[in-house]
């Protein structure tokens, strides 16, 4: 029987091993798995009973988001109010345990709910610290925001502002924008709206980006060597383009023309003669070194972000087979448009700025405890080199040129030289709209700032309607002392 | 050092635990820890060493280590009902109590286990009783679309938990008398039509079965495996009139599953049987036919019976985001959140604990405002809780605490001298093992859950009324087998 018996045992030994190898499956091999379930609510509630860190805007000091304690001993919680209302909600977004969370509050959650690994976990307990949330500080300047979403004045659009050289995201505005105090009680207005207040038109949006797109049409021309500033080209209207005839905007024909002379004037049948001659391949391959056909790679939720790029009519990103010399000038058709974020074409004028060497955009500039020590310190990084640095001044001479004496003038500022770009798209069933843009970088000598401006749906050109708000943008950033 | 001196030793860490455990739980409620700690180590301690004083005078021989062992379950699972609801803790301090009288009173009123045999048509008579029990109008009560528990006034009772003992005891009697002669090797080979007629039939039948019935895979692997197993069985000289009782067997298991509609009992009961029949004859085609028969039950009554379904269902589509109309609410609800939902939860709260766990007292069980985040912390999920707090290295201790003892149970049985004795060891012990397979494979879904107890650490009365009288009842037989090996001189 002996034998039996030890045999049985054998099998028992198996069975509990069994117990065990599920019980690591779960409590750590698949344990992340299991976090991210979407009915696992465990994370959530616990996060409730830590104070949240704050978020701060550049200064430091102004507090973008707060956590509040309601209740006494083991009841106590903390919820989310956000002091400055809806000037920030965009990038800062809104955490509730049942709205869930969005924009940073959702990118930067696990420093803000004070997320520990398993050892940092023990010495707190250890400690008999109480586990706190870290501060986010923000690139996000509070004069910046205030000036842009004035400027706006309640006109549905976006700004973004950049820093060129640190990929610092100075402003980020959508108008509407939302009181993310009110996501409990009025998630569902909110979110039926048709104005879509919930939506960041800067990173989730895509509109035609018009004329400013000719900077990156003039980037790759410039850049693969294929014109100069100086190139002649013959900017007669209307000129035959793809089989259908192109005009340019008022019906005005240039005749023989410098590069440069039509960058400053906007001349749509230079800029489709241009697009032809470089092709398809050419201004993919230098949209893509802008950063089109991939999400922004900023410190923001992926869920909140879409790619820019060339749409066909069925709403799929196009690398070939699109009327060249309509998108070169921020145009197309069916077989393909190009549609971007605001973000994207900040970008585009940050890496002019820049000397051709984009940055990554950042949202977030370090990671605070609260005694006041920096936990982490998110450092300048290079996302992609996009021209050389000869391409990048001559097109600053270009863009300069736009703004004293073409279609930029409205954002000339005292004292400081600015470069940029106007654009205009028609919109609408019957493009009885428009959506103007403005993309710019100041000063000239040494950018210390880049811009890109939109407004939806609306009447007016780039020049007279988005430049202004440019303008004051830039004067509240650069006036005082950056 | 004596067996006594050791055990005696051996709970000394127990009690250890009980202070650390309940200075770290109070800690984590009150911040600061409290006398009360020191007493309910004190008190604790101070029982076991009754129990212990107890054993070295009625069993001078037994084994060592069972006590410290199963003092030690009990203290993990006094922590954590604390841990859990202080109240209720209190309850099963009560019942531990209560427990180690009927603890003593065995050892006291049953001097030798052979005894059981005499009565063991009586005891099973009165097990199968108790497992109808709870079925009874008037007395019977439902717990989550199960037959467990029967109410008498103010005291409820599953009998379960005793039906279990009843029948092991007569199990292992039964098997005893009948192991050797239930199938008896063949002196000599069949002639050759004989066993053509013995292999050739079967194949044939089986083949026709899988084709015309269209069984698929597992069906058929069970199909297949059952007739070889039968087929094993014939070909040595079974004994028809003994087989009897053990079809009994297994057709209690599945009225188990029809009246009592408990998965994890009728698994528990089925397998306790299945390893003594192995143990008594050493055939495995005996087990293989009751492995078989067990499986094709279930799974014909997992389609026949909806409470077992539901709960094969669940084990299968735990995470399933499928609405569906939920019973408890009324309300179309996901899967996951209604009927998959205590598995869920489960596995959610072990995802929690990691390798260290979050600290004893740290677990969370509720939600703020209420809404339950571990069902059945201190029964069902206690195991759950374990991990949540202790983590993976807490539950492989208990998991090794639990394997230990099981240890020791075998080493008893193989000790003993006599079959009955070997047989109830080995008896007692699985259906102890099986148990906690059942419990702690339903919240890590190996299985279907089913509300079994962890023996020794989940709340509840019966369960551990039942698992001490069990554990006296290895006592009285390690006690014997001991002291006849240490009169050959066989153990030092």
């Amino acid at each position: 029987m002996n034998r039996q018996i030890a045999q049985l045992f054998g099998l028992f030994v198996v069975l509990f091993a069994v117990l065990v190898a599920f019980t690591s499956y779960w409590s750590v091999l698949d344990a992340e798995g299991l976090e991210d379930n979407p009915s696992n609510r465990r994370a959530l509630i616990r996060e409730q009973k830590i104070p949240r860190g704050l978020i701060l805007a550049s200064d430091g000091r102004t507090k973008l988001a707060v956590s509040v304690p309601r209740g006494r001993g083991e009841d106590r919680v903390y919820t989310r109010t956000y002091p400055t209302q809806g000037l920030f909600s965009h990038p800062v977004g809104y955490s509730y345990l049942r709205n869930g969370r969005i924009s940073l509050e959702r990118s930067r959650n696990d420093a803000l709910a004070g997320e520990e690994d398993e050892f940092e976990s023990i010495f707190t307990g250890l400690e008999g610290r109480e586990r706190e949330g870290l501060d986010v500080v923000t690139n996000l300047s509070v004069e910046g925001t205030q000036a842009a979403q004035a400027a706006l004045g309640g006109r549905k659009g976006a700004v973004v502002a950049i820093e060129p050289q640190t990929g610092k995201v100075r402003v980020m505005v959508s108008i509407p924008e939302y009181d993310a105090n009110l996501v409990p009680s009025d998630f569902g207005r909110l979110n039926r709206d048709p104005n879509k207040p919930l939506l960041n038109r800067t990173t989730q949006e895509l509109y035609p980006p018009g004329s400013t797109f000719k900077v990156v049409t003039a980037t790759a021309a410039l850049d693969s060597g294929e014109l100069t500033p100086e190139s002649i080209i013959d900017g007669s209207s209307p000129k035959e383009i793809s089989g259908v005839p192109l005009s340019n905007a008022g019906g005005t024909s240039f005749g023989p023309i410098s590069f440069t002379d039509a960058l400053t004037n906007s001349v749509n049948t230079v800029f489709a003669q241009v697009g032809e001659q470089i092709g398809r391949r050419t201004l993919v391959e230098y949209m893509k070194r802008y950063g089109f056909y991939a999400d922004p790679q900023l410190d923001y939720p992926d869920e909140q972000m879409i790619p820019s790029g060339i749409i066909n009519g069925d709403g799929d990103y196009v690398e070939n087979g699109f009327d060249v010399g309509r998108v070169a000038i921020g145009q197309g058709g069916l077989e393909g448009e190009v549609r971007a974020a605001p973000i994207q074409m900040a970008q585009v004028a940050a890496a002019v700025a820049n000397g051709g060497r984009l940055m990554r955009p950042q949202l977030t500039d370090r990671i605070v405890r609260k005694d006041g020590r920096v936990a982490e310190r998110i450092e300048p990084d290079l996302q992609s080199t996009v021209m050389k640095p000869e391409t990048a001044d001559e097109l600053t001479a270009m863009m300069s040129r736009v703004v004293e004496e073409g279609t930029g003038t409205a954002a000339a500022l005292a004292g400081i030289t600015v470069a940029g770009k106007t654009g205009t798209a028609e919109v609408g069933a019957n493009r009885e709209f428009t959506q103007p843009w403005f993309i710019a970088f100041a000063p000239v000598e040494n950018p210390r700032m880049a811009i890109a401006v939109t407004v939806e749906r609306t009447t007016g050109q780039g020049g007279t309607v988005a430049a202004p708000i440019a303008k004051t943008v830039l004067e509240a950033l650069l006036g005082g002392g950056g | 050092m004596s067996a006594r001196a050791r055990e005696l030793f051996g709970l000394l860490p127990v009690s250890l635990l009980v202070v650390a455990g309940f200075a770290a739980v109070l800690a984590t409620r009150t911040a600061d820890v409290q006398d009360a700690t020191l007493t309910y180590g004190a008190v604790f301690l101070g029982l076991c060493v009754v129990a212990h004083l107890f054993i070295r005078a009625r069993l001078p021989d037994a084994d060592p280590y069972l006590f410290p062992l199963a003092a030690l379950l009990a203290a993990v699972g006094l922590v954590l009902i604390y841990r859990i609801d202080p109240e209720l803790a209190r309850e099963q301090a009560q019942w531990f109590v209560v427990g180690l009288i009927f603890f003593c009173g065995t050892i006291l009123l049953i001097r030798d286990h052979h005894v059981l045999e005499r009565y063991r048509y009586l005891i099973a008579a009165a097990s199968i009783a108790l497992l109808v029990l709870p079925r009874l109008p008037g007395i019977g009560a439902q717990v989550n679309g199960a037959f467990l528990a029967i109410e008498l006034g103010p005291i409820k009772f599953q009998p379960a938990e005793f039906a279990k003992l009843g029948i092991i005891i007569f199990l292992a009697s039964y098997l005893r008398e009948t192991g050797d002669i239930l199938v008896r090797p063949r002196l000599r080979p069949l002639p050759f039509q004989r066993q053509l007629l013995l292999y050739g039939v079967p194949v044939v039948l089986t083949l026709l079965a899988i084709l015309v019935l269209d069984l698929g895979p597992a069906g058929s692997v069970l199909l297949v495996v059952f007739v070889a197993s039968l087929v094993a069985v014939l070909r040595e000289r079974p004994s028809p009139k003994h087989f009897g009782p053990l079809l009994l067997v297994w057709g209690l298991a599945m009225l188990m599953l029809i009246f009592i509609r408990d998965l994890g009992s009728a698994l528990m009961f089925f397998g306790g049987f299945l390893a003594l029949l192995y143990v008594a004859t050493g055939r495995l085609s005996l087990v293989g036919v009751g492995v078989t028969m067990f499986f094709g039950g279930a799974f014909f009554f997992a389609n026949q019976v909806s409470h077992v379904r539901d709960r094969f269902e669940i084990w299968l589509d735990t995470f399933s985001t499928e609405r569906v109309l939920c019973p408890s609410t009324g309300e179309m609800t996901e899967f996951v959140n209604c009927q998959g939902y205590q598995v869920a939860q489960s596995l959610f709260a072990q995802a929690d604990g990691g390798l260290f766990g979050e600290g004893f007292g740290r677990s969370l069980i509720e939600a703020p405002g209420g809404s339950i985040l571990i069902p059945a912390p201190h029964t069902d999920l206690i195991y759950s809780v374990l991990v949540n707090e202790a983590g993976l290295f807490g539950a492989a201790g208990l998991v090794g605490a639990y394997l230990l003892l099981v240890f020791r149970g075998f080493k008893i049985s193989m000790l003993a001298a006599d079959g009955f004795s070997k047989l109830l060891a080995v008896g007692l012990t699985s259906v102890l093992a099986l148990q906690v397979f059942v419990i702690v494979g339903g919240v890590t879904r190996v299985i279907p859950l089913t509300g079994v107890t962890l023996p020794m650490v989940s709340y509840g009365g019966s369960s551990l009324l039942a698992n001490l009288v069990l554990l006296a009842l290895l006592l009285i037989v390690s006690d014997s087998a001991r002291r006849e090996r240490i009169k050959r001189g066989g153990l030092v």
